[in-house]
């Protein structure tokens, strides 16, 4: 099963390394790792979606916080929390599809942050569904370009976090 | 008043009370090895190679519980120590390693004796730093020297740029330490251990698995205290042997691939099994869909990430052994009524009928020196009060079936990862520690020339360690499992003709070298090696046919045992359970 496992983590050098370098070493899959500073300069934030039975998970959290730089690690799957990514997508869609390409970036709450001759690119944000459903509508018109920065998870607010 | 990088790492040692260190010197470490030469304080002890100076270290930590200590340079110096790191690691021994660094502006730009050794390093510490700025010197190292010996134990290294140990800076000694990342859990949760009280006393056929983590907690007091309050028999891994005193009469000696058959029985047929401070290695667990199919598992570790990794446990409890020993004794001492006693003696009779039925044992001749005979008689003549090292391989695991261990930290073997070359080396660290004590590494005439080299340290230190090499010309554990599972194609385990005259490479670096080819002359051999205070090697010329039994093969559930005078019969089981 997926899970989406946010850490804090000192902001050292070497502390991606040490993260990437247990999840290969173990033989442990990442499938996207977002990295980025907390309002404290000292502490970033990861989000690591990963997956694996039952037993591999709790042998990633307990390796995980086996690290000596890792401050907390929380399992957010087991948390009623919010997801969002972001995606950047440039769209090349013949002309009588270009009317098209802007109704559906508006009806995803888009933005059309570039636009020229043959492409508007586009920015997406949202869960997991929501991106899968715009690439699919998108995509017979022609992607020239896909970009997606992984997910960043947030617990919402009331709900008890794990120890 | 501000003192160099250097002179802040002597002042660290002297505050973290390291009298000795193992090294070798280089261009990027001058500066500290300069300093040392006059201190009369701390003594390097200067080995042959990098390998040495680690296993050293090792040998000296495991031997007294306190850290080792390295100091070597940049490069080639830094990369050699890996595979002694490695093995440190595996085994959870404390190590503090200081590598030299190019100057740190030169870090990256591939300079003469760089490596990259925090990120070659990284998966086999428990943790590294690379010291950027001499103001950061005197923390990190104190730093270094909580983490390796708090917690699960384990070797951190350091990373000197040359440029850091030349830099100036106020020495200010941060204490106490604390990490806010860092917080390993020493008291097991109170709840769980009630609990683990009332399993205990409910089991009919209950077995204590005994690992290194009781060595190195400090708690085979309290170990023992649990076997004899609940008249459990324990059984040791190789790593736990001497956590438990091997001649006690609850002892079932060492369990798994190499291990007793009544251990291994036990162990499959028991309801409880009760693991302290081991880690199910594949080693210990063989099959293990087929391992202990009916037993209740508690699982005491101080590390999380050792509980329900391999095996599925019942009641865990993370905590060091010998704080959650301590209280579970007390839980015991309360519910284990005199009625339990009447339960528990059908299962110790059984027990000693399996013991009856398969001892450990091997067939002596008059001929040929039966290598286990050299082991028994090395525990006979030291009476077991003896530091004992091996290599890796068949010496390892005669050494650990035929020599009783009684007390802890007399046994050094490289457990986990399985290093040949260890013995040696660890014994000269192990020497220099317990001056007093005999050291003996129990050798093999392929694992002693993996750092034979050290023969040079151990007698310009005058270290009178003793080294019985059991030569059988070959290399013997492999050549065991070809000949049993790779039809005798002896590829490349056979060493014969190009096996040295180890008498006379003792005598050309300066130690003695003595030699047995017949039975009769083993004892005299050892009298005289314990007799001389000297470096000794002892070439005893053992019978190459000889294997290790009993055997489990690998993969196999580890009641399905290989006995030597089964052969055949035993090779059929093996296919069947191929």
């Amino acid at each position: 099963m997926r899970h989406t496992i946010s850490l804090l983590v000192e902001n050292k050098f070497g502390v991606l390394s040490r993260i990437s370098g247990l999840f290969s070493g173990r033989g442990y899959n990442i499938e996207s790792l977002s990295v980025g500073e907390t309002i404290d300069p000292q502490i970033s934030n990861m989000t690591i979606i990963t997956s694996g039975d039952d037993q591999i998970i709790e042998q990633i959290i307990k390796q995980l916080n086996k690290l000596i730089d890792v401050i907390k690690v929380v399992d957010m799957t087991e948390l009623d929390h919010v997801e969002r990514e972001m995606v950047l997508i440039k769209v090349a869609p013949r002309q009588e599809d270009k009317a098209e390409v802007l109704r559906l970036a508006e009806i995803f709450r888009g933005r059309v942050l570039d636009s020229s001759q043959k492409t508007y690119t586009i920015e997406i944000t949202g869960d997991e569904k929501k991106i899968a459903a715009f690439v699919e509508l998108v995509k017979p018109m022609g992607i020239k370009e896909f970009l997606r920065t992984g997910k960043i998870a947030i617990a919402r607010e009331g709900v008890k976090k794990l120890p | 008043m501000k003192i160099t990088g250097s002179e802040i790492f002597i002042e660290c040692l002297k505050k973290e009370g390291v009298k000795h260190l193992f090294g070798y010197p280089g261009g990027v470490v001058l500066g500290i090895f300069d300093l040392l030469h006059e201190n009369k304080d701390i003594h390097l002890i200067l080995t042959r190679h990098e390998q040495g100076a680690v296993h050293a270290a090792d040998g000296y930590a495991r031997s007294t519980g306190k850290p080792g200590v390295v100091l070597v340079t940049s490069g080639p110096g830094a990369t050699n120590t890996i595979t002694g790191i490695a093995t440190a690691s595996m085994d959870s021994i404390p190590l503090v390693v200081f590598c030299g660094q190019v100057p740190t502006m030169l870090i990256g730009n591939d300079a003469f004796q760089e490596a990259d050794i925090v990120g070659i390093s990284r998966p086999c510490t428990k943790y590294n730093f690379l010291v950027k700025d001499v103001k950061d010197l005197a923390r990190t190292i104190r730093e270094a020297f909580y983490i390796a010996s708090s917690g699960r134990p384990g070797p951190v290294l350091i990373d000197l740029p040359k440029d850091v140990t030349a830099a100036k800076a106020e020495f200010v000694w941060p204490d106490p330490i604390k990490l806010r990342s860092y917080n390993p859990t020493y008291e097991g949760n109170k709840w769980m251990i009630n609990q683990a009280g009332n399993m205990i006393a409910r089991s009919k056929k209950a077995v204590i698995i005994a690992g290194g983590g009781v060595v190195l907690s400090g708690g085979s007091k309290e170990l023992r205290e649990l076997a004899e309050i609940t008249d459990i028999p324990v059984t040791m891994t190789l790593m736990g042997l001497g956590s438990f005193p091997g001649t006690h009469k609850l002892s079932l000696g060492m369990p798994g691939m190499h291990g007793t058959f009544y251990a291994n029985k036990a162990i499959q047929e028991a309801d409880l099994l009760v693991a302290v401070g081991m880690r199910f290695d594949d080693r210990v667990t063989g099959k293990l869909d087929a391992f202990a199919p009916h037993a209740q598992i508690i699982h005491i570790d101080i590390d999380p990430t050792s509980i329900k990794k391999n095996v599925r446990v019942n009641i865990p409890i993370v905590g060091d052994v010998k704080r959650v020993l301590t209280v579970l004794n007390k839980v015991l001492r309360e519910d284990m009524k005199e009625q339990w006693a009447e339960v528990r003696k059908s299962w110790l009779k059984q027990i000693e009928a399996w013991r009856k039925e398969r001892p450990m044992t091997y067939t002596y001749n008059n001929e040929v020196i039966k290598p286990q005979f050299v082991v028994e008689k090395i525990y006979e003549l030291t009476k077991g009060d003896a530091i004992i090292t091996t290599e890796v391989g068949q010496n390892q695991m005669w050494s650990a079936q035929f020599y009783k261990f009684d007390k802890p930290r007399m046994w050094l073997t490289s457990g986990g990862l399985g290093t040949m070359g260890y013995g040696f080396p660890a014994a000269i660290g192990a020497q220099l520690a317990n001056p007093n004590k005999l050291v003996i590494d129990i050798a093999g005439d392929g694992s002693i020339q993996m750092n034979i080299q050290e023969l040079a340290t151990a007698v310009i230190n005058r270290l009178p360690v003793k080294v019985a090499i059991l030569n059988n010309r070959y290399l013997g554990m492999v050549r065991q499992w070809q000949e049993l599972f790779f039809s005798e194609r002896y590829a490349h385990t056979k060493l014969d003709e190009t096996v040295p005259d180890f008498v006379k490479i003792a005598e050309a670096y300066g130690a003695v070298g003595l030699r047995a080819t017949k039975p009769s002359e083993v004892e005299p051999v050892l009298k005289e090696a314990f007799r001389i205070k000297r470096t000794v090697f002892m070439d005893f010329v053992v019978d190459w046919k000889e294997k290790v039994f009993p055997m489990v093969p690998a993969g196999a559930p580890i009641d399905h045992m290989l006995f030597d005078e089964h052969k055949q019969k035993s090779e059929k089981k093996l296919k069947a359970v191929k």
